[in-house]
């Protein structure tokens, strides 16, 4: 789910770092890679676009995007100073993707940053220290990985939430819920890029060095090893809060997702399934935003990935 | 303290591979006194780099299989626990490794490097770690310490990194230094450099010095003492001055002979040793140089000589037939009545 797009290895040696100029002529293919270029700036002015919107959303001159205006109602884009027109209940459909922003990232964001500290851990920790272990803990993984994503996810979501019915005793809020499902659901895939990495990094003749100055194992394994493995663990988690954004889309079309009446671009989605023939543009509008945004997030992994690539950047 | 430095007696280090035991050091004994230097000779693959960090206790555990003792300053370390050796690591014994390519943590600044282990073992505040680092850097010859402490390794050449990683060793002052084939990976100019400041460290620290390498012009004027390795085993051991004037072993004579000499004449030939390093995995029962010797009779290849002294004081080989010797001279030159090419006396 999260490891397609492999870029081809490529032969150069380069310390990371030791940039592009060198070695202009030698590889452009590898270099136009590397560099940002076009849509590399474009991806990167819309991620901070949203990013921004999802901060400073209740700062904006926006409509209420809980308000409901009857004439409103599954009107098209701009229709009456409303640009992306109203959704099924008379809501400002802009407003609403513009707060969504901020449930998504947050789900999102916050789903990979616990995987990242989770899988993160694990991945370092079986990837240095091996033995048995490692066995244990990439069989756990590997047992992860093995349940359908999204089942595993449904499933987490569903049995985190409690039954809605019973009155009393604290529910956590829906975007907590989704935080901590997707969270566990991304472990295994950033445990196991992380562990890759690793392992690589950890033979490296530096890593004896420090040893046999007298470091202890986390010491080396926190001041040595991860700074060489979190450009791995960075592209890998951009193209996991694609992944996410997406998951929660998923659930949102089965009704699992950020709890209404706060929108997410999921649940904007899935409220105007309903009114897909008549006002496609709730739809449409609220997807466009998140394919914009995947596709941004996974050229930018991308990108980010050829830049650092272990394989890449030998030394 | 009484007693030396280190005293290594009947090491053995073997891997548990899938094709079987590879015996990568068999048997070796050595001591070395304080402030000296040994000089540890072999080709590639006679175990000499997994000998010192069999000695420094620097090997995985899983799959191999270490015996025999070592004792530094009289105590036992071969079977000491890991947080034993962890205080001994740095601050006693220390570490210059091949390629400072690979033995510098590309992502960190040099400064940061050479402090780690200041403020770990030590305990120094940070100003204090730094002002050393400088100290440390300007005395292993890299100019501008102050600039260069802000800098990553990408930044240095190779000499310079190595000098690094020179710094990064001492920098807990070690009374032992491994210094593991240090000039190989660097360019010839910058190699002997590498070598005088190594010897310039060890005698201003009176640190006793393992100096690993390959190459018997690299020890020749710089270790006390040498121990010529061959398949794991210490097959020719002696003071320098001995050593290059009485040489014994067949093998040591072959290591000699293979180095150019400037007052040879253009396109001389250059006497490599024929044949390949035995596969430590199938060891025959002889002496484990014998299928490339010169001076090998069918004895050789049924017996195992041991390592014993004999002649001057100090010089022990492992040979039935070493060279000078009056049974030497009659095994090669009945090898040469037979016109037999190395080995073929077996």
């Amino acid at each position: 789910m999260l490891g397609r797009s492999r870029s081809a290895p490529s032969t150069s040696v380069e310390a990371p770092g030791a940039q592009v100029a060198v070695k202009a002529s030698a590889e452009p293919e590898a270099d136009a890679r590397k560099r940002l270029g076009a849509i590399g700036w474009i991806a990167c002015g819309w991620l901070i676009l949203v990013v921004v919107v999802a901060v400073v959303v209740p700062l904006l001159p926006l409509a209420d995007p809980n308000t409901s205006i009857a004439s409103l109602a599954r009107k098209g884009p701009f229709t009456d100073g409303h640009i992306f027109g109203g959704d099924g209940n008379g809501r400002d459909l802009f407003s609403r993707i513009a707060w969504g922003t901020r449930a998504s990232l947050e789900v999102s964001v916050g789903a990979v940053g616990a995987g990242l500290l989770f899988g993160g851990f694990f991945g370092l920790v079986a990837g240095y220290f091996r033995g048995r272990l490692e066995t244990y803990l990439t069989g756990l993984l590997d047992v992860m990985l093995a349940f359908p994503q999204l089942v595993l996810a449904l499933a987490l979501v569903t049995f985190l939430r409690g039954d809605p019915n019973q009155k009393g005793g604290a529910h956590l809020s829906t975007v907590v819920v989704l935080i901590i499902a997707l969270g566990i659901v991304s472990t295994p895939i950033l445990a196991r890029i992380t562990r890759a990495s690793t392992l690589t990094w950890a033979q490296r003749e530096f890593v004896l060095a420090a040893k046999a100055q007298g470091s202890k194992s986390f010491r080396i394994l926190f001041r040595e090893v991860l700074p060489n493995v979190l450009p791995a663990m960075f592209s890998i988690a951009l193209l996991g809060v694609a992944v996410v954004i997406v998951a929660e889309g998923g659930l949102s079309l089965l009704g699992l997702g950020v709890e209404l009446p706060t929108p997410s671009w999921g649940n904007i989605i899935a409220l105007g399934r309903n009114d897909l023939r008549d006002a496609p543009h709730i739809v449409f509008i609220p997807s466009i935003v998140i394919f914009v945004t995947v596709m941004a997030l996974n050229y930018l992994g991308d990108v980010v990935r050829a830049r650092f690539d272990v394989r890449e950047s030998g030394l | 303290m009484e007693g030396p430095l280190l005293a290594v007696s009947d090491l053995r280090t073997h891997f548990r591979t899938a094709r079987g035991l590879v015996r990568a050091v068999d048997g070796v004994s050595c001591t070395l006194e304080r402030g000296r230097t040994l000089g540890v000779v072999g080709e590639s693959g006679s175990g000499k780099t997994v000998l010192s960090r069999s000695i420094m206790g620097l090997l995985p555990k899983q799959n191999v299989v270490r015996s025999g003792s070592v004792r530094f300053e009289g105590r036992e370390i071969s079977s000491a626990d890991p947080r034993t050796m962890r205080g001994l690591w740095g601050t006693e014994m220390a570490m210059v490794f091949q390629d400072p390519m690979t033995s510098l943590n590309p992502v960190m600044r040099i400064g940061n490097q050479i402090t780690e282990s200041l403020r770990y073992h030590l305990e120094v505040a940070k100003d204090f770690a730094n002002d050393t680092a400088i100290a440390l850097l300007h005395s292993v010859g890299i100019p501008e310490p102050e600039r260069r402490m802000r800098e990553y390794p990408h930044q240095l050449s190779g000499g310079m990194r190595q000098r690094v990683t020179i710094a990064i060793a001492l920098a807990c002052g070690p009374k032992l230094l491994f210094a593991d084939e240090p000039t190989t990976a660097l360019d010839v100019t910058v190699q002997a450099q590498i070598l005088d400041l190594l010897q310039l460290q060890q005698s201003e620290r009176f640190m006793a010095m393992i100096l690993v390498t390959h190459d018997l012009g690299v020890v020749a004027g710089r270790a006390d003492d040498i121990a010529v390795m061959y398949a794991g085993k210490i097959v020719e051991k002696a003071s320098t001055r001995t050593l290059f004037t009485e040489v014994s072993h067949p093998y040591t004579e072959a290591l000699l002979k293979s180095i150019p000499r400037l007052a040879d004449p253009s396109h001389t030939r250059l006497e490599a040793i024929g044949g390949r390093p035995p596969d430590l995995l199938k060891l025959a029962r002889g002496c484990k140089f014998a299928p490339r010797c010169p001076y090998a009779r069918p004895r050789c290849a049924e017996e195992e000589p041991v390592l014993s002294e004999s002649g001057s004081p100090g010089h022990s080989f492992a040979c039935f037939y070493a060279v000078g010797t009056p049974e030497g001279a009659d095994a090669l030159a009945r090898n040469r009545a037979v016109g037999a090419s190395p080995g073929a006396g077996v």
